[in-house]
């Protein structure tokens, strides 16, 4: 996918979990409309995967540490195919299997995520399988900042640095606001840049709303060899949709009609300017 | 005895010689490749075996990612901590997504001695319990440990094992017999009153019923070696035809093998029991017997509360 159709492409996505969590009247709007841009840039120009076959051993993983924002991931997976996009109105719904939480019964979901602090230990277990295995696969762990708070994570950032882990990449969506106000009311985490590069991890530190950015982050990882990345993507929470744009509220805010029908139009309008531009069909 | 060594070095043993054939076999350590007997391990195969450092949630989590991959990770740690500082993780990363991870719990029950309530390990089975799709399972001696480690080879799913730390007198003459994962074994017939016991608490039990034989009673030993999934059918049986039960185990008296079973038969057939284990206190400080003896874990005591509930 060209530059454009990525941007468009991830504006659709917003649009889609918007309607979701619209219909299901539940979700974490916030951090997943703040993530979307990372996980389409993963999803796709990144990621070796084949949703005909999800546990095709060669494909690289991607694990959703801060899973709670799992809507996104939900969107992209049925518009790549791995499920019917019908499903998607099944979201948090009684006996679903698209829950609020990624969740390994739906093809395309690794493992059962959603307890923070979990999932760069996963991570570090399957990028070190990959290596004993000499498979090119390369491990994607999205965490939260809040999660940072998380002993665990300091532990698999030692265990990912210690086994030279270079085909890792940690992604922290850094968008500044956890539940209870912002992460450094609530738990300060700077510098948390050097914090990473003091556990021994390559540190790149990008807009995470940039999806030109975020690519030629996850292309150029590894950047040392040795060593596993981490991408710092600074994110606005509620990206996309203007009133919703770092409104601490918006973390698990549903839309009713009115600002639905305002943040679809918004939404609308930015793929109508790349559409203009002739570079979308 | 002459031939005694701890279980856990059956199980480097065992696995040592299992992971020649089978290099999907991996062995992890928070540094505890001594406590766990597993340097063996590490030095014949290098490349199968991850060390985790001080990390018990670490371990966890890294063991479920690379069973993910298809290896078959063996993770060695206390079990003091691993079955504590690590149960989020054994229950989301290991049971709920489904991972392939053999959890071995060393040095559990009180086998850490006088170093104190923090070393003990007797609330793991009641934790481990409450998880669902986790097995649970506790060898009674050497010859048990290596057709369990076989099994757990063989087996696809989490497993919780706990082991104790020391040598361990043998229960079986032989590793001769079947081993299958949720199937008690009927150590002794008897038809007067039937002991229940799992891990290393068998041979106690054994001791007892060879006391109660003496005393002109006839004793059923089951060796509950799965504590999860329950064998049920046993346990019922036992209710039927012995009409009593005594349980033994190196846990708390709460939630632990005497509760799994209480829990059978006060539904299917309820006969009087009694649940003998670690009360709820910290432990008392001591070598594994002298806690035993003091906590009435002995074959003497079982003697005197069989006779007590047949009357005699």
């Amino acid at each position: 996918m060209s530059s454009t159709e990525l941007k468009s492409k991830a504006a659709q996505i917003r649009m889609d979990l918007l309607r979701m969590i619209h219909g299901a009247k539940t979700g974490h709007t916030g951090g997943s409309l703040s993530n979307t841009d990372i996980l389409t840039a993963l999803y796709y120009k990144i990621m070796t995967i084949d949703p005909a076959r999800p546990k095709w051993q060669e494909r690289d993983r991607f694990i959703a540490s801060k899973g709670h924002s799992v809507e996104s991931l939900w969107c992209i997976l049925a518009d790549l195919g791995f499920f019917p996009r019908e499903e998607l109105a099944t979201f948090s719904q009684f006996g679903t299997r698209l829950i609020g939480h990624p969740n390994n019964k739906v093809p395309g979901i690794e493992m059962n995520t959603g307890a923070l602090g979990h999932g760069l230990a996963i991570s570090v277990g399957m990028a070190l399988a990959a290596k004993k295995d000499a498979r090119a696969s390369r491990v994607f762990c999205l965490m939260g900042d809040g999660e940072q708070a998380e002993g665990s994570v300091w532990e698999a950032a030692m265990a990912g640095a210690h086994y030279k882990l270079d085909n890792l990449v940690g992604i922290i969506d850094r968008n500044r606001l956890q539940i209870s106000g912002t992460t450094e009311e609530v738990m300060g985490l700077e510098p948390l840049e050097e914090k990473w590069a003091a556990f021994g991890w390559h540190v790149v530190s990008i807009d995470g709303n940039d999806i030109d950015a975020l690519v030629e982050a996850f292309e150029a990882a590894p950047a040392l060899a040795g060593k596993p990345t981490l991408v710092m993507a600074n994110t606005v929470k509620g990206k996309g949709v203007s009133f919703a744009e770092n409104v601490p509220h918006w973390h698990h805010h549903v839309p009713n009609d009115e600002e639905l029908a305002k943040a679809l139009a918004e939404l609308e309008a930015v793929i109508g300017s790349y559409t203009q531009e002739g570079q979308v069909q | 005895m002459a031939n005694k060594i701890p279980n856990r070095q059956v199980i480097c043993e065992t696995l040592v010689t299992l992971a020649q054939e089978d290099k999907d076999i991996m062995v992890l350590a928070s540094d505890s490749r001594g406590s766990a007997a597993m340097a063996p391990f590490a030095n014949a195969y290098p490349e199968q075996f991850v060390e985790v450092g001080i990390a018990e949630q670490n371990i966890v989590g890294i063991s479920a990612g690379l069973a993910h991959s298809g290896k078959k990770p063996f993770v060695t740690s206390p079990a003091c901590f691993l079955s504590m500082r690590s149960i989020e993780q054994i229950k989301v990363d290991v049971a709920y997504s489904g991972t392939n991870v053999k959890l071995v719990g060393i040095s559990g029950g009180v086998s850490y001695g006088a170093l104190g309530m923090s070393h003990h390990s007797v609330q793991d089975i009641a934790v481990a319990r409450a998880i669902p799709g986790l097995a649970i399972i506790l060898p009674a001696d050497r010859h048990e440990t290596k057709r369990m480690t076989e099994a757990l080879v063989q087996h696809e799913g989490g497993v919780y094992v706990r082991i104790g730390r020391n040598p361990v007198e043998d229960s079986y003459e032989s590793d001769d017999y079947e081993f299958v994962i949720g199937k008690a074994v009927t150590m002794r017939e008897g038809t007067d009153i039937t002991i229940i016991a799992t891990g290393e608490t068998v041979r106690t039990a054994l001791d007892a019923q060879a006391e109660l034989a003496e005393a002109g009673v006839s004793a059923r030993v089951l060796n509950m070696h799965t504590i999860k999934p329950l064998d049920e059918e046993a346990i019922v049986r036992a209710a039927q035809e012995t009409g009593g039960i005594i349980t033994v185990e190196e846990h708390s008296i709460h939630g632990g093998l005497g509760a799994a079973v209480a829990e059978v038969v006060v539904q299917q057939h309820p006969v009087p029991m009694r649940i003998l284990g670690i009360p709820d206190e910290p432990a008392i400080a001591g070598k594994t017997s002298e806690v035993f003896e003091h906590y009435g874990i002995s074959s003497s005591n079982i003697k005197k509360i069989a006779l007590g509930m047949l009357g005699r």
